[in-house]
């Protein structure tokens, strides 16, 4: 039923024509910069800093997608970890076994082969993302807390499933005996996805960024959207919300599908980066790491998960000589800053639209 | 359309941090410079199995002062950068990373568990880095490639030394194994051993597996009970093998029960109390052998470890040193190729841990011993030779 | 047969760990309404006090008289009931307007920071430790082959002598009438004269102290603890969670019967299907449970007034 409000909404809302490039420039500013930084850089194989610079193109794809469901449509979940963990292993068959049906081995291939990484990249995102709707669908009825360790469990759940399988098979011709979907029980089980070849190493800072400025921009222009808008109202009351026809589970579900998908292709991205996945890493403590960041940055804000991404994944290199201390420090601030001021750094405001960026970035009311 | 774009000023942002020169990063190793051979080892200094990580560095440190003392290699004196990989496998990769592109080492000691080793074997395999496991003997180790050697048995040989041992001294025709299904040693160990145990004969009535980690094994061990085996094959760490003798004698299975060098450790004792004695497992040494070597080494070790047994992480980690060293004096020179040359080319070296021949696959060619459990300290029982 | 016995034995052990454990969830979320992500940790801090304790007595070395375990247990309760009490104060006092996302948030910057600096080399330690022997274990009677061991029986014991305590402390106490009546409305409450902040700070306290209790009885039947920032604690408090929520949530009844529960599946499913899914059993259980009867066995579903 179309009211005439809705009407008159659809009437403003912008053509195609003219809100393409809105998302497509960003986009291509991004990638180009993303090619850039792969030139200039060394190998994130070979030096330290560019590995650490790539681990915060990673940390920033998942502490965005998790700021979508826990900042935006303020819904706590604690199982992103899992996400990152399908994807990740769903990429990895791709690759991997792929590889060995293509070419025979599961060596990196040049152009065909980061095509190949390219799809079981897109591939993680949708596996991770239908997870979500599965995860969401159920659980998005339930409370705060609930819903909390719900997700947890969850998270948990997919980590010992995948500890089922067996060990990563490593000749050709194993892997054209036991075929698709056969492969899908062999993914390492407890071991890992590892073995003495490991997962071929694609994720290089190109790859990185180019995710990471999709995620931003999607993040960002999803924000300021009507689904944007839904996601806050959610986030505010709940019952407010519904009662103004907002479709609440629906959006939360969306939130969470859409969540799921980075945190997917960040784990694709995490397991072409090491060569291997193992469960054991990508649990609840992993998501506690996430959930650092998104709390820290501040519920809401793109630019918060970015800049406490930044900070959360060089902090740890910088502070190794007391690495003790480091968690230890990290608790603390959680503490103080849920004490002292609890929508984190920058809260639901983007960086551009505080203090000094105000007179340029906001428009005037 | 301005405010959309402003979306990408953050990573741009980030890239100024990064925005530093560029280091040689041609993986080509790094030829040491100066007077000082500066070598790496990556180890558990700290987590589940921290006496792993303990007893290997005091081995490195005892080696090294003997190696400076009469003269250093090639004439300069030989440091080495000890890290923690605190037990975890992310962290052994960077810790490898850190110690081939910041720290510029020469080779590489580590690591003691087989995950870890391939983890970090992988990255130094990268690097161009030379590196040399003492302990760990699970076979895809030094699969990884051409720059990653060891110095200790590999499993296939393991599972058989612990097969032949208990059907032939302890002639049991029934074994069930209890094993830890996140760590390669323990599953590959598993296999070796069925495939040898069948081989002889014998049948596996209960394969069950645990995780690390885990605490309670009543579940597992009740399914053992039942199906009545002569023995048990335990081949996991000593953190879990200590709880699992505690809960076995418990629970009324008094069968003896054999591990693998994972039990290695004095903590073993410590957990397990009585309920490991008249346990067997195998290992790459004994402190009771009688050999030159061995005697002087667990003097030497003594003296400067007191308290501190002379375990075979400890032997292995001295001799995994020395025969660096020995490597890198036969070098032609300190790059990464020539260094992983002599290592590959190393014959008959005299170690506590017996003679290593390094063989085409980079691993050693060792005879086992296996130890009984006796008053909470193990026992030489016996050596069994690798056939050829 | 005999392994059924077994298994039986084994879930009403572990059960009565999970159970001890879960009033403590169940308390707190009775009248904060959250749900306390420390709690696994105080149930952590029990065992290794208890570890330290035995040591400085000097039990490792010497053999421990049998006032050793009550001594030890006594002790860990108060520590534990102390660390409560701060944590309380400190962290979840000025968060008790703040929306429930944040003292979540809290909580588990609580039980990280109580993780981590129990691995620090001055305090507990990075490396795994073994406890002392406070009670020689033997076995008590058998039946059809199973042996009926000391410390598993006392493990339930103790348990249960405590759960009746508590019982008796909510329901037959003026102060347990205090905790009721803050756990139904505490706006109310403190109209009607109750002191909310000395009621809360006691169910803390008492929470904290059957932690403790837990953690002493789980050293002395398992005797291998691992280090405090290892998942194992945080696991197994949040199987204790679990049984709190299957069994009601903010009911003590509820919470015993939970924890019975949830020990049984998690034994049983080890034991007969398949042993490393044990912790897909408990959370399948909870996901079953949150669906298909959110208030659990023994709650009662709340009207929630906009």
């Amino acid at each position: 039923m179309t009211t005439a409000l809705s009407q008159r909404g659809q009437e403003l809302a912008p053509t195609p024509i003219v809100a393409a490039p809105r998302f497509l420039a960003p986009l291509a500013a991004g990638v180009v910069l993303a090619i850039l930084l792969e030139l200039v850089l060394p190998s994130p194989q070979t030096n330290l800093k560019s590995k650490i610079f790539l681990d915060i193109g990673i940390n920033v794809i998942l502490a965005v997608s998790l700021n979508m469901v826990n900042g935006f449509t303020g819904q706590f979940s604690m199982g992103h970890a899992g996400f990152m963990a399908v994807g990740g292993y769903a990429a990895a068959t791709i690759t991997y076994y792929g590889s060995f049906a293509l070419w025979g081995n599961p060596d990196t291939h040049g152009v065909s082969g980061n095509a190949l990484f390219f799809l079981a990249c897109l591939a993680a995102g949708l596996v991770a993302a239908a997870l979500g709707y599965l995860v969401g669908l159920p659980s998005l009825r339930l409370r705060g807390d609930y819903l909390a360790i719900v997700t947890l469990g969850f998270g948990e759940i997919v980590r010992v499933l995948v500890q089922l399988t067996q060990p990563v098979l490593v000749t050709p011709e194993r892997v054209h005996e036991v075929g698709f979907p056969g492969v899908l029980g062999y993914l390492g089980g407890a071991l890992g996805f590892s073995g003495q070849y490991g997962i071929p190493t694609y994720t290089n800072i190109f790859w990185a960024y180019a995710f990471v400025t999709v995620t931003l921009v999607s993040a960002y222009r999803m924000k300021r959207s009507t689904w944007g808008r839904a996601f806050l109202a959610v986030r505010e009351n709940e019952i407010a919300a519904e009662a103004m026809g907002v479709h609440t589970t629906k959006v939360k579900v969306r939130a969470f599908v859409v969540a799921a998908f980075f945190a997917g292709i960040a784990g694709s991205l995490y397991g072409h980066e090491t060569g291997a996945l193992n469960p054991a890493t990508l649990g609840f403590m992993r998501s506690f790491d996430i959930i650092i960041m998104v709390v820290l940055g501040g519920m809401g804000s793109v630019s918060g998960s970015v800049v406490a991404a930044v900070i959360l994944t060089i902090l740890p290199e910088a502070l190794r000589p007391v690495a003790d201390y480091r968690m230890v420090v990290y608790a603390l601030s959680l503490i103080v800053m849920m004490i002292l001021r609890p929508q984190g750094i920058f809260g639901i405001r983007e960086v551009w639209e505080l203090g000094p960026f105000k007179r340029f970035f906001v428009e005037k009311r | 359309m301005l405010r959309n774009a402003r979306a990408l000023l953050i990573p741009a942002a980030a890239l100024l941090f990064a925005g530093c020169p560029p280091s040689n990063d041609k993986g080509g190793g790094n030829a040491g410079g100066g007077d000082t051979i500066l070598l790496g080892e990556y180890e558990s200094m700290t987590g589940a199995e921290a006496t792993f990580g303990e007893s290997t560095h005091r081995g490195i440190l005892l080696a090294l002062e003997e190696i400076n003392k009469a003269g250093g290699v090639k004439g300069k004196k030989v440091d080495v950068k000890n890290t923690d990989d605190q037990g975890k496998e992310q962290e052994a990769q960077n810790c490898v990373l850190r110690l081939c592109t910041e720290d510029k080492v020469t080779a590489i000691l580590g690591e003691v568990a087989s995950s870890r080793s391939i983890a970090g074997g992988r990255v130094a395999q990268k690097n161009g880095v030379p590196m040399v496991s003492p302990s760990s003997t699970n076979a895809a180790v030094t699969k990884v490639g051409d720059m990653i050697f060891r110095v200790c048995f590999i499993d296939d040989f393991q599972g058989f030394v612990g097969a032949k041992f208990a059907f032939e001294n302890l002639k049991a025709k029934k074994v069930a194994i209890l094993y830890d299904q996140t760590q390669a040693y323990s599953a590959g160990l598993r296999e070796d051993f069925k495939k040898a145990f069948t081989g002889f004969g014998g049948a596996v009535v209960e394969d069950v597996p645990y995780n690390g980690g885990d605490t309670d094994f009543s579940p597992q061990l009740n399914k053992i009970k039942a199906a009545s085996p002569d023995a048990v094959y335990v081949p996991g760490y000593y953190t879990e093998g200590g709880n699992i003798a505690l809960q076995a004698r418990k629970l009324g299975l008094t069968v003896p029960l054999i591990g693998g060098d994972g039990w290695d450790s004095p903590k073993l004792a410590e957990i397990a109390k009585d309920a490991i004695e008249g346990c067997y497992y195998s290992n790459h040494y004994s402190e009771e052998e009688t050999r030159p070597e061995v005697q002087e080494f667990v003097k030497k070790f003594k003296e400067k470890n007191p308290g501190y047994p002379a375990d075979g992480l400890a032997a292995l980690g001295y001799d995994a040193a020395k025969l660096l060293c020995d490597a890198l004096n036969r070098a032609a020179s300190l790059s990464g190729k020539d260094i992983a040359a002599a290592l590959a080319a190393t014959k008959d070296f005299k170690g506590v841990t017996g003679v290593i021949t390094i063989d085409k696959d980079r691993n050693a060619q060792k005879p086992a011993v296996m130890l009984a459990m006796k008053e909470g300290k193990p026992h030489y029982v016996a050596t069994v030779a690798p056939q050829q | 047969m005999s392994r059924i016995l077994q298994t039986l034995l084994d879930s009403l052990t572990v059960g009565s760990l999970y159970g001890l454990i879960a009033l403590g969830y169940t308390m707190v979320y009775g009248i904060l309404q959250f749900i306390n992500f420390a709690h696994s940790d105080i149930f952590m801090l029990g065992a290794w006090f208890s570890f330290e304790l035995s040591k400085t007595f000097g039990w490792s070395k010497n053999p421990p008289p049998f006032w050793a375990a009550p001594l030890v247990l006594i002790l860990a309760m108060t520590l534990c009931g102390a660390v409560g009490f701060t944590i309380e104060r400190l962290a979840y006092k000025p968060l008790r307007k703040a929306p429930r996302l944040n003292v979540l948030i809290t909580a588990i910057g609580v039980s990280l920071l109580i993780e981590n600096v129990g691995q620090l080399p001055w305090a507990l330690g990075t490396q795994p430790q073994s406890m002392p022997t406070l009670i020689n274990d033997r076995v008590l009677f058998s039946i059809l082959g199973v042996g009926f061991h000391l410390v598993d029986l006392l493990v339930i014991g103790v348990a249960f002598a405590l759960m009746v305590v508590l019982q008796w402390l909510v329901y037959g106490t003026k102060l347990g009438l205090g905790m009721r009546a803050v756990s139904f409305d505490t706006k109310t409450a403190s109209l009607m004269g109750i002191n909310v902040d000395a009621v809360i700070s006691f169910t803390f306290v008492t929470g904290s102290a059957l932690a403790a209790a837990a953690g002493l009885l789980f050293a002395l039947k398992y005797s291998g603890l691992k280090q405090s920032a290892d998942s194992q604690w945080v696991l197994l408090g949040l199987k204790a969670f679990v049984a709190a929520v299957v069994g009601g949530i903010g009911n003590v009844r509820g919470a015993v019967l939970g924890g019975l529960m949830i020990g049984a599946i998690e034994q049983f499913g080890a034991a007969y299907v398949y042993a490393p899914l044990r912790d897909v059993y408990v959370f399948s259980v909870l996901i079953l449970v949150l669906l298909v009867k959110p208030t659990g066995l023994l709650g009662k579903a709340v009207v929630e007034k906009v």
